[in-house]
């Protein structure tokens, strides 16, 4: 038996290729012992080269100290009995039992074409079914040291951390290792709080851990999250996860819609394939607990199409009452398109209802008529009492004939608003899918658009886009990106009615959930930046958070609202949610492999262009702070005039 | 005034020398210093910590996740050719060659017989006169005596001196429980001088985030003392060369650190303070210091207040420490 994640520790960090390799050519066979050894070598002194010296040292040790154990491993199981369990638990719905399980298990080509859905739809809420215990360590809960922030629920990319606020008497039925503890703030006096890990779903990618500000006084190393080998807690655990989500969800109509508040919300994408430690998903997983029970989204193709609706799985959820997103993946270069299709038929059918309703008042009576047409649904009460009226409507409508009333008892729930998404990455926003962007932004619709801008093209593995700053490496940019990244910000409020903010979760949380509440609420287009910490940034991402500071205090990534709104106020558009750049943002570059290798390739270039970055971020720190004074924009410009240029 | 002095067999006009520090990253600085007058230039310390583990962070973030989804192969690209740490350090070694006519003594800095060593080699292949090995050392493990740190430090030395042919120098701390012991010991073994002392960064704690903080205190004139009385001790013990590091700020400081037997006077803080004219300054004051005390030459006046020849040597001992407690009064 070999433990090669612990053999890998020493040096080689999660990366336990070299030692699988080894065992794979040991047990295998497919080449006598010696050869592929002394091949696999080879391939180390090939990959790492003279510059690596140390890592040649360190992979030769693992390859020796793997051979010698790796043999015995050949030996039987000693529980001859144990049997794996079943790919997905019995109580899975149909469909996973038969279908999706086959594809969990590697068996998909069995599967017949009659087994797939004949419309092409694919059921949501399926990665619950998917466990993959990936995660070596998982967080525990310390309720007595918990100040009840529900930061880490906001920060954990896969929504495997929760906290939930329910009646004390529920707990009779409790696990016994469950914790819990009295919530503190007035709103919800009395009632019980909860914070808890799905341990199997967890990543263990830390960000919770690292955000948690309760800090034992006497022993600060310790804090209300700490991570702990998740195998011995798994059993527990997933009982403890298991009653937790059994708990009543709070009332949406009670709750404030804060940091703290959202989080109480049933997050509606969950457990999805993305990296542990993703930048991104924080982002959808808010946006599913806001708006997730009305939501549709387009989504460009991309990170988030992957991890978003690749198969066999699917993140996206439902809530107890079965509503959740219903998402559907375009190509690149035509999400904005695709999503305003979407938007132009939700407008259709809610329009087609209204009249319906009006043409059917006298079976359906004056002041439901009057109710539904005029709702004011601006509010989580108003859309939970048009929801009411919907149900009412659909009652009336029942066992009536005829056509109109068969038709709208079809497209009642268009009645209800709905929330339409247009998501992508910045290959899509900035790049390919950039002119369809523009051109929906133009239209003056109702669409809500959100980059998760990573800066580089990610799941195609790092390629530069238009949002790759200045000083980046990235395949295309081998030498350093010497143009600026693309203020898609600029561009968009220079259309005067499009709804602009620029997030960074790790930043300002406060801010992220004020700027989704606001572009929802925006009867128009609203454009949403959200900067997404990434594998391809080359640095832990644990640590992603902190970066996410130091962009915004560097004016790497300031962080600002723009609201048509404020300007019919007679307001300045644009409110700026970070100070001044206050450290230099060549602290920030130099945390990130991106930005350090062309240091390292050739020190002179990434010192101008460092010097041209810090350029940059003056520049638009100055047109910014213009903008949220109401001042001309284009005078910063002009009195920033000595720009250096690349080369 | 003659001011000569020879420190690891290198023949200087006079003492006065920046010690390791950041400021030979910059040529123009360092031409400065040199224009200012300084005997030698002493570079900041190559870490091991930067030899080691620079080249495995490097190939881990480009590497780590690569191969882990079915869509890309990695997502950094991966250059050719690039310099690490080391790299850099050996050509701002070059660079510094070529810019002055000074001495350059290069600096290396662990506490584990690694593969690091053989950078000390490499800097002598880059034209360095001279090596600082900078013993940087904490004892925090409970089980590790003081004579397995004593013998590491002694083996390191070993193995650097017979890595190269150049003097070695070794820069100490002063957390040794014989010192008087140590320098003898580390004389034996081939040091070619004693530098002391090193200064320890000693980290402060935040007591809002309950963090502890690394935090950098330039020196000041009274860390001098501890070094005049080590070098007092020592010299006259041992045949290694002696430096002073820490705390010289004015050049009755050099006098002082002269007079209890060092043959070389590290400035750092001082020249961070007031720039390189510093070093000027400290050197005319001394030769005016000593035409006006009527001194022959800085070698008369070397060791003259060491242990072995000052009127007093109970002052460096334990009976001054009676003396002032009993002296001090209430």
């Amino acid at each position: 038996m070999i433990d090669a994640s612990r053999s890998a520790k020493a040096g080689m960090g999660r990366r336990i290729n070299t030692i699988m390799q080894t065992c794979f050519f040991a047990i295998s066979g497919v080449l006598p012992r010696e050869e592929a050894i002394a091949q696999i070598k080879k391939a180390i002194e090939k990959t790492y080269g003279k510059k690596g010296a140390e890592l040649v040292r360190m992979n030769f040790e693992a390859v020796d100290q793997t051979l010698p154990t790796s043999t015995r491993s050949r030996s039987r199981p000693r529980r001859p009995h144990a049997r794996a369990p079943p790919v997905v638990p019995a109580k899975a719905p149909d469909f996973v039992q038969h279908v999706t399980a086959m594809m969990l298990a590697g068996k998909g080509d069995v599967l017949p074409v009659s087994a797939f859905p004949i419309d092409g739809t694919w059921p949501t809420a399926t990665t619950q079914w998917e466990k993959r215990n990936i995660a070596i360590e998982i967080p525990v809960w310390d309720e007595k040291l918990c100040i009840q922030c529900n930061k880490c629920a906001m920060v954990c990319p896969h929504a495997a951390i929760r906290a939930k606020v329910y009646e004390p008497a529920l707990l009779a039925t409790a696990p016994a290792t469950y914790k819990s503890i009295d919530y503190r703030a007035p709103e919800f006096k009395g009632m019980k709080y909860t914070i808890q890990v799905a341990p199997e779903d967890c990543t263990g990618c830390n960000l919770c851990a690292v955000v948690c500000p309760a800090k034992d006084k006497g022993n600060p190393r310790h804090k209300a999250l700490d991570m702990t080998p998740q195998v011995p807690l798994r059993e527990a655990e997933r009982e403890n996860f298991k009653f937790f989500l059994d708990l009543p969800e709070p009332d949406r109509t009670k709750l404030k819609i804060d940091v703290k508040g959202s989080q109480f919300l049933q997050p509606l994408f969950e457990f999805s394939g993305a990296c542990a430690g993703c930048g991104e998903t924080p982002y959808i997983k808010l946006a599913t607990q806001l708006f997730g029970d009305r939501m549709l989204i387009a989504n460009a193709t991309g990170c988030s199409s992957i991890y978003g609706g690749n198969l066999p799985t699917t993140p996206y959820t439902v809530n107890r009452d079965g509503r959740g997103p219903a998402w559907a993946n375009s190509l690149f270069e035509d999400n904005a398109e695709f999503g305003l299709g979407m938007r132009l038929a939700l407008d259709k059918q809610g329009e087609h209802a209204a009249e319906l309703v009006k043409e059917l008042g006298g079976l359906i009576g004056d002041e439901l008529v009057s109710g539904i047409l005029t709702a004011d649904q601006g509010t989580e009460q108003g859309i939970a009492h048009q929801r009411e009226r919907v149900v009412a409507l659909k009652a009336r409508l029942a066992g009536v004939d005829g056509l109109p009333a068969r038709r709208l008892l079809d497209i009642a729930d268009y009645l209800v608003k709905k929330s339409l998404w247009i998501i992508g990455g910045d290959g899509w926003a900035y790049d390919i899918g950039y002119g369809g962007l523009d051109h929906v932004l133009a239209m003056g619709r109702n669409v809500n658009i959100l980059v998760l801008d990573t800066e580089v093209y990610s799941n195609t593995g790092g390629q530069a886009s238009k949002s790759t700053p200045i000083g980046a490496v990235a395949k295309f940019a081998m030498a350093g990106k010497s143009s600026g990244k693309k203020d898609l910000a600029m561009m968009a409020i220079a259309y005067g009615n499009v709804y602009v903010a620029k997030i960074a979760f790790g930043a300002k949380d406060a801010q992220t959930v004020k700027a989704f509440q606001e572009a929802e609420s925006y009867d128009g287009p609203s454009l949403i930046l959200a900067y997404s910490h990434c594998i391809a940034h080359g640095y832990d991402l644990s640590l992603g958070l902190e970066q996410q500071k130091l962009a915004a205090d560097s004016g790497y990534w300031p962080l600002f609202r723009w609201d048509p709104r404020r300007l019919a106020e007679g307001l300045p558009g644009l409110v700026l949610d970070s100070s001044a750049p206050k450290v230099d943002v060549g602290k920030f570059m130099a945390n990130e492999t991106r930005f350090r290798m062309l240091d390292k390739t050739n020190p002179e270039r990434a010192k101008m262009l460092l010097d041209l970055e810090r350029h940059e971020v003056a520049t638009r720190w100055a047109i910014y702070e213009n903008l949220a004074r109401g001042a001309d924009p284009i005078a910063a410009v002009a009195a920033a005039q000595t720009t250096p240029k690349a080369n | 005034m003659d001011l000569s002095t020879t420190y690891l067999g290198l023949k200087l006009p006079h003492p006065i020398m920046p010690g390791a520090s950041p400021m030979v990253d910059k040529i123009d600085l360092v031409k400065r210093m040199e224009d200012a007058g300084a005997a030698a230039i002493v570079m900041h310390s190559l870490f091991e910590e930067q030899l080691m583990r620079e080249e495995l962070a490097t190939y881990h973030h480009i590497d780590v996740h690569a191969d882990s989804f079915a869509e890309a192969m990695t997502y950094l690209p991966r250059p050719d050719e690039f310099n690490l740490g080391p790299d850099q350090y050996l050509e701002q070694l070059v660079r510094i060659k070529q810019s002055v006519e000074l001495p350059v003594i290069a600096s290396l800095n662990g506490f584990t017989s690694g593969g690091w060593i053989r950078y000390a080699k490499l800097m002598q292949d880059a034209g360095a006169n001279a090596i600082e090995l900078n013993v940087y050392y904490l004892a925090t493990k409970a089980d590790e005596t003081g004579d397995e740190v004593e013998q590491r430090t002694i083996d390191i030395l070993k193995a650097v001196k017979q890595a190269v042919s150049i003097p070695v120098a070794i820069k100490l701390s002063p957390f040794f429980s014989s010192m008087a012991n140590m320098a003898k010991r580390l004389d034996d073994a081939g040091a070619d001088g004693l530098v002391l002392f090193n200064r320890f960064y000693q980290p402060d704690i935040d007591v809002e985030s309950l963090e502890v903080e690394p935090t950098l205190r330039l020196s000041d004139s009274s860390e001098l003392n501890l070094r005049l009385r080590w070098l007092a001790v020592v010299s006259g013990h041992v045949r290694a060369s002696l430096a002073v590091s820490g705390g010289v700020h004015t050049h009755l400081d050099a006098v002082k650190a002269v007079m209890t037997g060092a043959h070389a006077v590290q400035v750092v803080s001082g020249i961070l303070q007031q720039g390189p004219d510093v070093i000027r300054r400290i050197r005319e004051g001394m030769t005016q210091w000593l035409e006006e005390h009527e001194y022959d030459s800085l070698e008369q006046m070397r060791g003259s207040m060491n242990l072995l020849r000052c009127p007093d040597a109970s002052m460096f001992e334990r009976a001054n420490y009676i003396r002032i407690l009993q002296g001090y009064k209430v």
